[in-house]
């Protein structure tokens, strides 16, 4: 086990060198000089002077490349090419948002795809079961974005139930940002549950067709206590990494869902700063999505280990 | 006639029959052929241009002169989501073409070669899968700068590793088949077993990940166009109308629904197809897409 964690720290590390890697080369992509296309109109020598010196860009590519690896790792992301904050604080400022959005919608996903995963898969060929296939085919297909304005259009326009856009934070008023949670977590949760329920299906279907759940039955156990203790415990071991990775990649933010509700997550913080053409910020916003997704993967392979020890085999 | 060739038309005919058998499948195949007439036909299929102003007629709901209704510049709504079909085919056959050659190439190699190569491509691999699909791709063209062109080759980008490893997971169990061997004793070049031998036999995954891929191409760019990343104004493309449409979706509901159903009628039908070719052609495969689709 702790080989097995040490050599997946040890790829992580890898990898997440390969992602400053490619965040770094985003700037150099810019077409023309990326300092003088961001300050546009506000061009001033001074300022672009002072942005360039304080972004490296008078550096060669390769002093450049590890001077910000170095910043980077002691938290250090640059400043916003506009505000001339670090980047940083702008960064974590918009986390609590996103983490919000990101648990309530996966949370909701939960509640809707673990039940009618299950029993699709214990009643295979009902009705139940074809409801649920209609169900995940249609939320992998259909756009968040657009059940996002059919969503707005029936609960804001027609119902008058819930507000259209806006963000409450959770400690302000927990009411108040339930309603406002409301539709974008219900517009995510819905896609994501559509996939928790394919997989949790075929999951439990797999682990039903298994010579122990057989002889389980045959022993005479009741279906609730062959599901209860023998199926779900097995089945649900790969749902795990499906429910994590989801989560991990709310938590690289929904941008078009941010965009839509005027959620204050690190998806509209990246769009603003593609529209702003504010390159740091949209820098250290991947840098931090991509650490995270890589951590969350991380913490499903360690936990999915210990609940699986066959893997570390493997 | 070789054995393998025989088994590769089995497939085919597999294929065809099961998409025949498959009301499902059927109904998506018979979509996308609507969706191939209408996007290559649009502008002359379209009752109206696309770009016709009209201030008389801004915001009327459907009826039989515009059964789509009008936008807030009294454009006729059906003759742009028409028009509009031929970019999200045209995305999302270039984008997936991109990803599977530059995959399929590094797959193959990787596979074929072992060893550091292979250790170097996928371990690059897994950097682009670090991403969240969608925040990678506006990342690449918020650089290259918003256009049709860079859309393409951000959405060719992330599905590259995609690709990259249905083929690498292929070619590791046929490169130890026999026949393999054969070509390798009797002094066949690495080009030509790849091409001749390996290539053929790892097409089932390929195929259906194509179908699948596309599905999601037309997703991302739908996204990204609703970003402003996409597809410029005044041509339309779908996830721009919703985009331009979201304002005024509380007093003219149609500008927000039928691009939206166009887009998602498109995505379903090739889901439709890429899960009726998994289950004749590849019916192991995990789906690799399913995990990927961020919603970021």
């Amino acid at each position: 086990m702790a080989r097995f964690v040490i050599r997946r720290l040890l790829q992580s590390a890898v990898v997440l060198l390969g992602v400053t890697v490619v965040v770094f080369l985003l700037l150099q992509l810019v077409p023309g000089d990326p300092v003088r296309v961001a300050l546009g109109t506000r061009f001033d020598p001074q300022t672009y002077e002072a942005l360039r010196a304080r972004a490296g860009l008078d550096q060669p590519l390769v002093v450049q490349y590890f001077d910000y690896l170095r910043r980077a790792l002691t938290g250090d992301l640059g400043v916003s090419f506009r505000s001339g904050r670090p980047v940083t604080a702008i960064v974590l400022e918009r986390l609590p948002a996103t983490l919000s959005l990101a648990v309530t919608a996966v949370v909701f996903a939960m509640l809707i795809a673990f039940p009618l995963g299950i029993v699709s898969a214990i009643r295979s060929g009902s009705l139940v079961d074809h409801a649920a296939r209609v169900f995940s085919q249609f939320g992998v297909s259909v756009p968040d974005f657009w059940m996002g304005i059919m969503g707005i259009l029936l609960f804001s326009g027609v119902l008058g139930w819930l507000p259209p856009s806006g963000y409450v934070a959770l400690t302000e008023d927990p009411g108040r940002w339930a309603s406002h949670v409301a539709l974008p977590a219900a517009t995510v949760g819905l896609v994501t549950a559509s996939i928790l329920t394919r997989f949790i299906r075929s999951s439990m279907l797999e682990v039903l067709s298994e010579d122990y759940v057989r002889t389980a039955e045959a022993k005479g156990l009741r279906t609730r206590v062959v599901v209860l203790r023998h199926v779900l415990r097995n089945a649900l071991i790969p749902v795990v990494t499906v429910v994590a990775v989801q989560l991990a990649s709310l938590l690289g933010g929904v941008i078009v869902i941010e965009v839509l509700f005027a959620w204050p997550g690190i998806g509209r913080l990246t769009y603003d700063a593609v529209a702003a053409r504010d390159y740091p910020v949209l820098q250290g916003a991947v840098l931090l999505v991509a650490a995270l997704f890589l951590l969350v993967n991380l913490l499903v392979d360690v936990l999915y280990a210990r609940l699986d020890p066959r893997i570390t085999v493997k | 006639m070789s054995e393998q060739q025989i088994s590769r038309e089995g497939q085919v005919r597999r294929a065809l029959s099961a998409l025949r058998r498959d009301p499902l499948a059927l109904t998506g195949t018979l979509v996308l052929a609507v969706l191939v007439v209408v996007g290559v036909g649009g502008s002359w299929l379209a009752p109206s241009g696309i770009n016709e102003v009209d201030v008389d007629v801004m915001l009327q709901p459907p009826s039989w002169a515009h059964p789509f209704g009008t936008d807030e510049l009294g454009r006729d709504v059906l003759s742009r989501v028409m028009v509009a079909a031929r970019v999200s085919l045209q995305v999302g056959l270039v984008s997936v073409g991109i990803a599977l050659v530059v995959g399929v190439t590094l797959g193959l190699f990787a596979g074929y070669y072992r060893g550091w190569l292979d250790n170097v491509l996928m371990r690059c691999m897994d950097v682009l899968f670090a991403f969240p699909v969608l925040l990678l791709a506006v990342a690449i063209v918020a650089v290259l700068g918003p256009g049709l062109t860079t859309a393409m080759v951000a959405i060719g980008v992330v599905y590259t590793p995609i690709f990259a490893r249905v083929t690498r997971a292929g070619v590791l169990s046929v490169r130890e088949q026999v026949f393999v061997r054969a070509a390798v004793s009797v002094g066949a070049s690495d080009l030509r077993i790849m091409r001749r031998h390996v290539l053929p036999n790892i097409a089932a995954p390929l195929i259906v990940q194509t179908s699948l891929s596309l599905a999601f191409a037309i997703l991302s760019e739908a996204a990204l166009s609703f970003l402003g990343l996409g597809v410029q104004p005044p041509d339309p493309a779908w996830g721009r109308m919703l985009f331009d449409g979201r304002g005024f979706v509380t007093e003219a509901w149609w500008l927000g629904f039928f691009p939206g159903a166009a887009i998602f009628v498109t995505v379903l039908a090739f889901n439709l197809v890429g899960d009726a070719l998994r289950d004749v052609l590849d019916p192991r495969q995990l789906t690799v897409s399913e995990a990927r689709r961020s919603t970021a």
